[in-house]
């Protein structure tokens, strides 16, 4: 029978499937940080469980971490007993950790790839809804909860629904000034934010085959924005090309013996999906957000919408309720829109290219007054990186602050947080009330955008410099 | 956990859609290591900023089952969310759609959430509205929602019902079939990462 390729890799993981209950599924990695997996070590600790595989097993600090003076002890307590209590548990239960000054530590889902422990064909959880990110590379990749963290220490599978598929079919090529971060944005706007809800999505289409692994990265993340258990892509050379010659990649004959396995990790021809979405990416322009959830967006190009445009009532309530919360009246176009601060960064858009498609923007060039920009590289090897070429010099040159690794603004769990009532652009997942600071509102936007609105103060794309 | 047969109290009208579960919790009450006491995080901003804010009027006090609009628990996949309704009282969430990553935690700890209709939903909020002494009940036995003129069917998997009313906890279930693991493991391909 036809498969998609989700469907291939789920059934490539069925420890045991017995009628009337969930397939039982293997988990070849599992990737741990310091929020989620707290009570799930203590659980495993008092049932007196080990953990199955701490070698499929990798752990770092990202949530909590200070993007500043990371070699000193936390100032905050609660945030400090939080990483310490990850570096006991690591120890204790024999799990490889990053600890903040690791040259491999970084975002989760920054590090994983980096290393090549991500791999096409693969299941990858995490306690952490951007998993997501992983299934760039043709993983079948879940957030998972606290509970299923455990699960997995204990046992190495999870018990899992059945999902739909849905395919994302984006046709032609991406204009000029028009990232992967904007496809995606105009994805969830279409689809809505519950669009998703049961479906892994492939992303499929000239567009998406165009795109290097970091883009394909930053579409694949915000699939949970739309809703969907999963983003995958399909494996291809710029897939192979990627992974080949990293730490945990395979090498020699298992290299000729993988790449033969992930060249069949295809959608089959004659497959059907239970739904298609259709996009031409030559009709489509650099997106931001205007509202409190990830659908509440627009072109750039266009103004704040009037609530009263939105025929489904529960839209319109929601509509009205991010305006309020916005402060943004109806009809204002979003260039007017001014900023606060720009944050740069996060598992959506803090990997090398990120940092380098803003840094051309910015390169000899101010960001504006009363503006301050973060730019948070997404793993401790991307700033490394990202130094080596200048891009830190371009940064710092420009006026932003120049951080150290870790998920910083994108929630706001360390020092890294909007003021009540600051605004910002920011090139993470999340514009929900609150999200980057008590009171604090955001708009979503790529990094191009991100750099632009630096310099002018206001939304804005590189073409208005 | 607690078994799960049949719940019956009075409800919370949350006329909102999209309920990300960082308004169910905050990130800054996730910095715990402890698995309870997450009750003062509910609707942390909500609580603090909105007098007119459901949970803040004193006639909704001692509620067990939160009725909310569509797209509830969508977002971040922290189970503090879960904890948080728990602590605070909840047994049961209903509404028209649910954030995936949220129900299935909710389900693994014995939160029950429920998929009703819009439309019931909208003639829940009215009865809870009209008299919030309404009494609602959350029958996991037979499948159905229930309140003064309302007998609402909900569908729920039989393998995810059998686990909520014994009370079951997933890992000592899987650790039953510990043979199934030691079997796939040996046909893994030679070539998968180690991370150590």
């Amino acid at each position: 029978m036809a498969r998609t390729m989700a469907e291939k890799v789920w059934e490539e993981h069925v420890v045991r499937r017995a009628e009337g209950e969930p397939d039982l599924l293997y988990i070849d990695l599992h990737l741990v940080h310091e929020v989620t997996s707290p009570q799930a070590f203590e659980g495993l600790r008092l049932a007196g469980r080990p953990v199955r595989r701490p070698d499929l097993t990798i752990a770092t600090e990202d949530h909590n971490v200070p993007t500043e003076n990371i070699l000193g002890p936390i100032a905050d307590k609660v945030s400090r007993t939080q990483i310490e209590t990850l570096r006991k548990n690591a120890s204790d239960f024999g799990v490889r950790l990053f600890p903040m000054g690791d040259i491999d530590q970084g975002i989760v889902h920054v590090v994983g790839p980096q290393l090549g422990l991500t791999q096409p064909g693969m299941t990858v959880v995490c306690g952490d809804s951007h998993t997501s990110t992983h299934g760039a590379f043709g993983a079948l990749a879940f957030g998972i909860g606290t509970s299923q963290v455990e699960h997995v220490l204990a046992t190495q599978t999870l018990p899992m629904a059945p999902f739909k598929t849905m395919a994302v079919t984006v046709n032609g090529s991406l204009p000029e000034g028009v990232t992967a971060k904007d496809i995606i944005l105009a994805v969830i706007a279409r689809i809505g934010t519950g669009g998703g809800q049961g479906y892994v999505i492939e992303y499929r289409g000239q567009a998406i085959r165009e795109l290097s692994m970091e883009a394909r990265m930053t579409i694949c993340n915000m699939s949970i924005e739309a809703g969907a258990r999963a983003g995958m892509i399909a494996p291809d050379d710029t897939t192979f090309d990627y992974i080949k010659g990293r730490p945990h990649a395979p090498q020699g004959a298992d290299w000729d013996a993988a790449v033969a396995h992930w060249r069949g990790l295809r959608t089959d021809d004659d497959a059907v999906f239970d739904t298609e979405v259709v996009l031409d990416a030559d009709r489509l322009s650099p997106f931001v957000t205007w509202g409190t959830n990830p659908g509440q967006g627009a072109p750039l190009d266009s103004a704040v919408p009037d609530p009263a445009s939105f025929a489904d009532p529960t839209e319109r309530a929601a509509a009205e309720k991010a305006l309020a919360y916005m402060d943004l009246a109806p009809g204002t176009p979003l260039r007017e829109v001014r900023v606060d601060t720009v944050f740069l960064g996060s598992c959506t858009n803090g990997r090398i290219e990120d940092l380098r498609a803003a840094a051309e923007v910015i390169k000899g060039r101010k960001v504006a007054d009363n503006v301050r920009m973060l730019v948070v590289p997404g793993s401790m090897r991307v700033k490394e990186q990202a130094n080596a070429e200048g891009l830190g010099e371009v940064f710092t040159a420009a006026g932003a602050e120049w951080r150290e690794a870790g998920c910083s603004m994108c929630l706001g769990m360390n020092p890294d947080q909007l003021k009540p009532g600051e605004r910002s652009a920011s090139t993470s997942n999340r514009n929900f009330e609150g999200r980057q600071g008590k009171g604090g509102r955001t708009h979503l936007v790529s990094p191009l955008v991100a750099a632009a609105t630096a310099v002018r103060g206001t939304l804005s794309s590189p073409a208005d410099l | 956990m607690e078994k799960f047969t049949v719940h019956t109290g009075s409800a919370v009208p949350l006329r909102y859609s999209n309920v990300d579960t960082d308004q169910i919790i905050p990130a800054v009450y996730l910095k715990r290591v402890a698995r309870t006491g997450f009750e003062d995080g509910l609707f942390a901003a909500w609580r603090a900023n909105d007098p007119e804010f459901v949970l803040n009027k004193p006639e909704y006090a001692g509620a067990s089952v939160l009725v909310a609009g569509p797209d509830f628990g969508t977002g971040s996949s922290r189970e503090h969310a879960v904890w948080a309704l728990q602590d605070y009282g909840f047994k049961a969430v209903i509404a028209p759609r649910f954030g995936d990553i949220f129900r299935g935690n909710s389900l693994k700890g014995g939160l029950l959430t429920v998929v009703v209709p819009q439309e019931v939903v909208e003639r829940l909020w009215a009865a809870v509205e009209a008299d919030p002494a309404t009494q609602v009940t959350v029958d996991l036995v037979e499948r159905e929602v229930r309140a003064p003129g309302i007998a609402q069917p909900f569908e729920l998997d039989d393998y995810t019902r059998w686990r909520l009313m014994e009370g079951l906890d997933d890992i000592a279930l899987t650790l039953r079939h510990t043979d199934d693991i030691d079997a796939y493991e040996k046909r893994r391909h030679a070539w998968l990462p180690v991370t150590q």
